[in-house]
């Protein structure tokens, strides 16, 4: 499987919401960006939600949407002002809809220096992909 | 972006523009600025020490180099690609990878040997303190 050549960017989009409700947090948010793969048997997705630890990321499924929601709580002690600023802090949440049956009792999830892996295992049914053609 | 087709009134639009400008202008959480590369920094500071944060989500330490010359700072890293498994395929790939280098100049010399860095949850501060030689000097005035 070859990588298509992602350029690193700096830019953070900042979430729009569809319908207009708003979040309660009052803090900016933003949609982490995201690298989704397919193996045989998983379905992985990969974040980046630097600022975030396990502690303060909630993953749900519901029905076949999954949403990433993770709270960054980072602040500069007091005595700093900011200078110069190139990037935003706040939170970031996103969903999916997941085309595949999900064994939602085996997903295993960790965040390690601000990046969220997922690995979600495909259910039964989904797994059997191959389907024998006969003559008829 | 699904929008409703809904004519706006002048107060609602003079509204959202003064948030807009708002957003925009707010220098406590700036957004979407004008960035001179990857990755985006900000730089905090107060009387003695200026630090530089940026987001590097998911690098090995050992692949960033942080030097300092003077009042120049370099960063410099790389970022590797994900391993994926045998006979995975991409259903979306957006998370970039690859080198990168930034240089920022400060408005003073930096004491080198006091330089520190820490990485956490994917977030790089750099503390630069100010070189002792380049701090203010207060100048007693004496009555003649």
């Amino acid at each position: 499987m070859e990588h298509k050549n992602q350029p690193l960017e700096a830019e953070k989009h900042e979430i729009t919401t569809i319908d207009e409700t708003e979040r309660t947090r009052d803090r900016q948010c933003f949609v982490p960006r995201a690298d989704i793969y397919e193996t045989d048997d998983h379905i992985i997705v990969v974040a980046d939600i630097p600022g975030a630890d396990e502690n303060s990321t909630d993953i749900t499924i519901e029905k076949n949407i999954l949403t990433i929601n993770a709270n960054v709580d980072w602040s500069m002690s007091e005595d700093y002002g900011l200078n110069y600023g190139e990037y935003g802090i706040g939170d970031y949440q996103r969903s999916f809809t997941l085309s595949d049956e999900i064994d939602r009792e085996n997903i295993e999830a960790t965040v390690s220096n601000g990046v969220l892996r997922l690995q979600l295992p495909k259910a039964g049914p989904a797994k059997t992909k191959k389907i024998s053609v006969k003559a008829g | 972006m699904y929008r409703r087709f809904r004519t706006p009134t002048v107060w609602q639009e003079m509204d959202r523009l003064q948030r807009e400008m708002d957003r925009v202008f707010r220098a406590s959480s700036p957004s979407r600025m004008g960035t001179g590369g990857y990755p985006a920094m900000n730089i905090w500071s107060n009387e003695d020490n200026a630090v530089i944060t940026t987001e590097l989500p998911g690098i090995d330490l050992d692949d960033i180099d942080i030097s300092v010359v003077g009042d120049t700072m370099t960063l410099s890293g790389k970022r590797s690609a994900e391993e994926l498994p045998e006979g995975a395929r991409y259903h979306r790939q957006e998370r970039g990878f690859g080198k990168f280098t930034r240089s920022i100049k400060l408005p003073y010399t930096v004491d080198g040997d006091k330089v520190e860095a820490t990485y956490n949850r994917g977030v790089l501060s750099i503390e630069l303190p100010r070189a002792e030689s380049d701090k203010p000097r207060k100048i007693q005035v004496r009555s003649a």
